[in-house]
């Protein structure tokens, strides 16, 4: 191959990603650790550990978590039941789970509000049942249910494409050995699924942990998350850009070293994406 | 008798997932059809008003006109950089393409939100917010998702007929164009796919990257959903959801084709 011409096809690309992810990361980082006259200052960055923002924080944390696990608990045997009736990715039955992310996130949000609403669907779908009513909308729990729904299928893919992957002949040869199926579930499967468990968790995790519109919709504003504060720091009528660099960074940061707990299992296999 | 009951189980748990998926989508359809204004959750009667006052809303076709711009130009322009960055990496040495895939992994890794406050920091400081910006800013939160499903296909490659190809006299230029882009044109299309998806459905960047006046769907609705406008809202999404049973329609019918004509060309 024309070796010197070649690489020149990278140099559009790396030019890019030099001006519109580090330079503009490096802005982050700059802002963070200066204040408003452009002295150096750690309060921004330490201003996590306020209360005010600490409280936030360690709520979206929380509710990442659930998001996260109760979207794995629902997505394992889902990928495994998927994983027997369909032939391959792109099969017809695989599709039919993918295709509710190709409706526009915010549409499926607000659709969650028509069904949660003190008089949506779901209170009214009680009432003819001759139950009480509900009142999840502006909890909690509304938040965490349609963050859930909305990030679904992002942990749903990743672990179906690592399961195509395994080798049917292993699990039909742990079988004519006398394994169980829940010795094959745990000895065999889950341990080859691991990296697109990872990867499903991680592309639950990241987005839900900065999440801010969904607690807007379906919280109503009361619940209030870190997304909503670095949100507000730069959008409210007091904005401060320095202290909403520094909560951003530290959020950075909170979400790399959770990853890198998560990557402790992940061992450097290989990265099964969502397509 | 176990093995039924375990068929019996799965199968039910697929239904009862998909009724979930789908029950928010179809109330959203119902919706766009209740004459009933105040409350969608009582039926007023059927009408297709909204599909009507759709049309003439320009808040609403003015945002689906921005978002299919921005996510057709961006996921156009992500392709093309990530397609070449991908082929220009074949002859890299470990450390120039090591610092390649690590800068890839930035706007994967970093949540939208932070991805979005820091364009937004960069472009505010220097140029001022447009569609121009907004464009740049979704070509830089696709680009990785297009070099990620490009570059396992060339890695596929087999570079002998390619230089098969030169060997013969053909051109560098001619022999990437007619050899190699053919072979990874799967990976390319299914990246250009996967940009056009996440584009559509971002909110996060697109908010703080947004110039005043312009909308993209996302934040029309974020903008719009408390008001009076709801129902057209339903409305096109009904549409949405109807272009994309058709795509999926369209997509099975293919599979379909290929799965037999494979199974033809077994026998």
């Amino acid at each position: 191959m024309g070796k010197s011409s070649s690489k020149f096809l990278a140099g559009p690309y790396i030019v890019w990603m030099v001006l519109f992810t580090i330079i503009p990361l490096c802005m982050v980082v700059y802002n963070a650790f200066t204040d408003s006259y452009g002295a150096f200052t750690m309060e921004n960055v330490s201003a996590i550990f306020d209360p005010v923002n600490a409280k936030p924080l360690w709520l979206s944390f929380k509710m990442s978590f659930i998001v996260t696990v109760a979207c794995f608990l629902i997505a394992f045997p889902l990928a495994m039941v998927l994983w027997k009736y369909s032939k391959n990715r792109n099969s017809f039955i695989v599709m039919v789970f993918i295709l509710p992310m190709w409706m526009n996130f915010m549409l499926r949000t607000l659709a969650w509000r028509l069904i949660l609403l003190n008089n949506g669907f779901l209170n009214h779908g009680l009432e003819m049942l001759g139950l009480n009513h509900v009142y999840l909308m502006n909890t909690k729990a509304a938040i965490i249910l349609g963050t859930a729904y909305d990030y679904f299928p992002f942990m749903l893919l990743p672990i179906y494409n690592a399961l195509v992957k395994i080798d049917k002949d292993v699990i039909n040869a742990a079988k004519d050995l006398g394994a169980t199926g829940f010795v094959i579930l745990k000895r065999i499967i889950l341990p080859l699924s691991i990296p697109g468990i990872v990867s499903g968790l991680t592309m639950v995790f990241v987005p839900s942990m900065s999440e801010f519109v969904i607690a807007d919709m379906l919280g109503g504003g009361k619940v209030y998350l870190i997304g909503n504060v670095i949100e507000q720091a730069f959008n409210s009528g007091y904005a401060d850009v320095h202290l909403g660099s520094g909560l951003s960074l530290s959020l950075m940061g909170i979400i790399v070293i959770s990853m890198l707990v998560y990557k402790f299992f992940d061992k450097g296999e290989e990265r099964s994406g969502v397509w | 008798m176990v093995r039924k009951i375990k068929n019996v189980a799965g199968k039910l748990y697929l239904i009862l997932i998909l009724l979930i998926l789908y029950l928010p989508i179809a109330l959203l359809v119902i919706s766009s059809f209740n004459a009933s204004a105040r409350n969608k959750a009582i039926w007023g009667g059927f009408t297709v008003s909204a599909y009507k006052e759709l049309v003439h809303d320009e808040t609403v076709m003015g945002a689906l006109y921005t978002t299919l711009m921005l996510a057709g130009g961006a996921a156009f322009i992500a392709t093309v950089l990530g397609t070449l960055v991908c082929i220009g990496m074949i002859n890299m040495k470990k450390i120039s393409k090591s610092f390649i895939i690590g800068v890839t992994q930035i706007p994967l890794l970093n949540s939208d939100i932070v991805t979005g406050i820091a364009l937004m920091l960069l472009f505010t400081r220097f140029v001022g917010l447009s569609f121009g910006t907004m464009l740049i800013a979704h070509i830089t939160f696709i680009i990785p998702y297009v070099v990620l499903s490009v570059q396992p296909k060339v890695l596929q490659l087999n570079l002998s007929t390619y230089e098969a190809a030169l060997d013969l006299g053909a051109s560098q230029f001619y022999a990437m164009w007619k050899v190699i882009l053919p072979e990874i044109m799967p990976g390319i299309l299914s990246g250009f796919l996967l940009a056009f998806t996440m584009s559509l459905d971002d909110f996060s960047v697109t908010y703080f990257t947004k110039a005043p006046g312009i909308h993209t769907m996302s934040t029309m609705i974020n903008a719009e959903y408390r008001k009076g406008i709801q129902t057209e809202i339903y409305a096109l999404s009904t549409i949405i959801f109807a272009i994309i049973l058709f795509v999926l329609f369209i997509i099975n019918r293919k599979s379909e084709k290929a799965a037999k004509l494979e199974a033809e060309s077994e026998v």
